[in-house]
């Protein structure tokens, strides 16, 4: 119907594109969800992460109140500013749930996490790992004559820097929890 | 007062208790004893089904036409995966459903036994919550949380998966009362400021729409009822979604019909041109927004949902009302009525000139037929001769529901039963059945296309067999008519796959039921045909052969935004390429 002044050939958009193709910035957030600890609690969340395409960093889960079985999932995830406010709301409406903090704009915050890290060497890189390792507090947790296993705790980018360091120090493996994270002050 | 009882015993009194009246099921093997518990009472009545996606739906179109949660009995492994499609049905339409699925014993759980399926990680991601219940003593609290999730907020499907030894094992009952139901209790009432801040804006509005959803109904009728105060003393225009086709009379002055895909022009033209736009119960699903970055690019939009993540999903608003659509309605006509009651009179009249321009166009016209009978013809002639019926109208999905939708008026919420979100051909016989399960002595037709029907056309014996007189009423073009249409538009006219060459006689298949059965094929006998049907005292088969390579239009194209619609087969030539073709 040429009254209606229909351009040919415009279908190239998605009607699924939900996200803004000006392409907002990515941003990195901590969120630390308080949830009953029932059967399949962990498998909700992770599914529905999964489920709705949002990604998944870090994860850390234990329970925090025994009588109350509840738990702290402490996840890191990334998305553009709207696909963290889904992943917000999406998480609160979970029955489950009853609590969602965003640490990364709930004010200052300390995130933490535990690596157990593998070095296996001698000689030289031996003393250059350990002289490494008390630069970045790690302790060491197990050693024989040719391996030292490091623990260290802080913050992911601190975990990571050391990592790389012991990489040409004989790096055999390493074991981090994920990040655990909870907000400065007085307040929960 | 509590009592010892078994598991079983515990299931069917903790349904009594909350006020259930009917259970749609099917029996099998980890059921066994709460069927025998059924058996030995009155209090709820038990539809057998022909396949547990029959109950389901069936259980929607109760729902959905009640206003109450549907119920729903199925056994392990088989009964519980033929149970997905529904339960996920109900999840997209915010279908408030308690479906119980037996369970292989406790401690065979995980050990591959007979009839076993992990149902409540199936399910996971298709109900608003699940529960596994292992323990006897959990079973009439976690019933009773059940319904209280299913029903509360944002309506949906729960399901609680029973094992059989916990069925057979004694534990003490806990009625409602002194149930513990858990910390889900969503807020109801919208923030007073954000209120007033609509009201503002309405105030001051010169091209407004009102465009209200599911939500509305889902809310109950007094939701409704404040609906169309508001719309009736603001004088502003008002469409709505599928799903929420009947909140809103459709004879009423303000209505534009329905928008989307298949839309009214008038509609989607208001909706693209508003400058406020009044979101009630509704999604911004991408059937109704079309291409995003078009959509609606110079109003202002309010969002009233009760659903937080309903918010900013699709389409960014600038004013988001978290809330029962029922109670920020009545917030909201409160506010508005205790400031002077005042519109943009000037504007609004301009607007409604506007809407009357485009109204001119007449969207829906189709060219009539003296040798075929047109399917919007039928639905004409089936609006007018049900029309002052008690009347409800279940679909299956396809042409023949879109049509339905801009063919069929309705008057009243809960009148109108349809697969909207998840779109599930087999819908519409089964909900028929549940709706006249609710209602029994009400016109209940499902208006059909001949693919879609036969899909849950074992759901005729559950018919059959309580009595039930549904109209099955069905638009035969011995094709699958919706996608016959999308290969004549985008692939080139090459009908892969979209049409049937061995369709039963249906005649003799509503025979073989023992019940009724009509064809008709001349737009001459109609009339009577469809007469016919409603003077039948029973379940009918209506088999109404239609125009064979007829397009549902208005159309806009996947992608496309709200005014770059289709009217009519000259419009259509490669109108949509490549581009297009790639969404559904």
């Amino acid at each position: 119907m040429s009254a209606l002044k229909i351009k040919k050939g415009t279908s190239k958009h998605s009607a699924y594109d939900l996200r803004d193709p000006n392409a907002e910035v990515m941003e990195t957030h901590t969120l630390a969800v308080i949830v009953d600890n029932e059967a399949g609690v962990l498998a909700r969340v992770i599914g529905l992460f999964s489920g709705r395409g949002y990604n998944i960093e870090s994860l850390t889960v234990a329970e925090v109140d025994h009588e109350g079985h509840r738990s702290r999932i402490t996840v890191v995830t990334t998305g553009t500013p709207a696909v963290i406010e889904q992943i917000k709301a999406q998480l609160g409406r979970m029955i489950p749930v009853y609590d969602v903090h965003d640490l990364t704009v709930e004010g200052p915050a300390v995130e933490r996490e535990l690596a157990l890290i593998k070095v296996a060497n001698t000689g030289e890189k031996r003393v250059e790992a350990l002289r490494l390792a008390d630069i970045f507090r790690a302790n060491v947790v197990d050693s024989t004559l040719e391996s030292f296993v490091f623990e260290m705790t802080g913050t992911t980018d601190k975990i990571d820097a050391f990592a790389e360091l012991m990489r040409p120090l004989g790096l055999v493996e390493i074991a981090r929890t994920g990040v655990a994270a909870m907000s400065r002050g007085t307040a929960a | 007062m509590t009592r010892q009882m078994t598991g079983a015993q515990m299931v069917v009194q903790a349904l009594r208790d909350q006020g259930v009246d009917v259970v749609f099921g099917y029996p099998g093997g980890a059921v066994l004893p709460i069927y025998d518990e059924i058996f030995q009472q009155n209090d709820i009545r038990h539809i057998l089904v022909r396949h547990e996606q029959g109950a389901v739906h069936a259980a929607e179109g109760y729902a959905r036409s009640t206003g109450k949660p549907g119920v729903v009995l199925v056994t392990s492994g088989p009964g519980a995966t033929n149970a997905v499609t529904g339960i996920t049905d109900a999840l997209m339409d915010s279908i408030p459903l308690v479906v119980l699925t037996g369970q292989v014993p406790t401690f065979m759980i995980g050990n591959d036994a007979f009839q076993e399926a992990d149902t409540v990680g199936i399910t996971r991601p298709c109900t608003k919550h699940n529960w596994l219940v292992k323990d006897p003593a959990k079973v009439s609290e976690t019933i009773h949380q059940a319904f209280q999730v299913a029903t509360n907020g944002r309506p949906g499907p729960v399901v609680v998966d029973l094992p059989k030894d916990v069925q057979f094992a004694q534990g003490t009952y806990t009625p409602p009362q002194q149930a513990n139901l858990g910390h889900y209790n969503p807020q109801v009432k919208g923030d007073i400021d954000a209120i007033t801040q609509l009201v503002e804006m309405i105030e001051s509005a010169e091209r407004p729409i009102i465009y209200s959803g599911g939500g509305v109904i889902n809310s109950g009728t007094a939701a409704s009822q404040l609906l169309r105060e508001l719309v009736d003393a603001t004088g502003f225009p008002i469409t709505s979604t599928l799903m929420g086709l009947g909140a809103y009379p459709a004879s009423g002055k303000s209505w534009l019909g329905m928008l989307g895909m298949h839309g009214t022009y008038e509609a989607n033209l208001a909706m693209h041109g508003c400058d406020l736009m009044i979101n009630i119960g509704a999604r911004f699903d991408d059937r109704i927004t079309g291409r995003i970055a078009d959509f609606s690019p110079k109003s202002r939009k309010a969002h009233i949902d009760i659903d937080p993540s309903s918010i900013n999903k699709s389409i960014h608003v600038d004013l988001p009302i978290i809330g029962d659509v029922g109670h920020v309605l009545e917030d909201l006509l409160r506010v508005w009525k205790s400031r002077g009651r005042k519109t943009a009179q000037a504007g609004l009249e301009k607007w409604w000139k506007q809407i009357a321009e485009w109204k001119s166009v007449n969207c829906l016209y189709y060219k009539p037929s003296k040798q075929a009978i047109k399917p919007q013809y039928a639905l004409e002639r089936l609006e007018a001769l049900t029309r002052g019926h008690d009347r409800y109208v279940t679909t299956e999905v396809g042409q023949h529901q879109m049509w339905a939708a801009q063919f069929m008026g309705f008057e009243d919420p809960n009148r109108w039963m349809t697969s909207g979100g998840l779109g599930t051909m087999g819908y519409g016989l089964p909900a028929s059945v549940g709706v006249q399960v609710a209602h029994p002595d009400a016109l209940v037709i499902n208006v059909a296309g001949e693919a879609s029907w036969l899909m849950n056309m074992q759901e005729m014996g559950t018919a059959v067999q309580y009595r039930l007189p549904v109209k099955q009423f069905i638009l035969n073009n011995e094709r699958l008519g919706m996608v016959r249409q999308w290969q004549e538009l985008l692939h080139g006219e090459r009908y892969s796959h979209s049409w049937s060459e061995a369709l039963p006689d249906f005649v003799k298949l509503a025979e073989a039921f023992g019940c009724k059965g009509i064809m008709v094929k001349d737009p001459a006998d109609l009339d009577d045909a469809i007469q016919e049907m409603l003077d039948y005292d029973g379940p009918v088969i209506f088999d109404c052969l239609v125009e064979k390579h007829e397009n549902c239009f208005p159309m806009i194209p996947s992608g496309e935004p709200h005014n770059k619609m289709l009217l009519g087969d000259a419009s259509t030539k490669d109108a949509i390429q490549q581009g297009g073709a790639v969404l559904v």
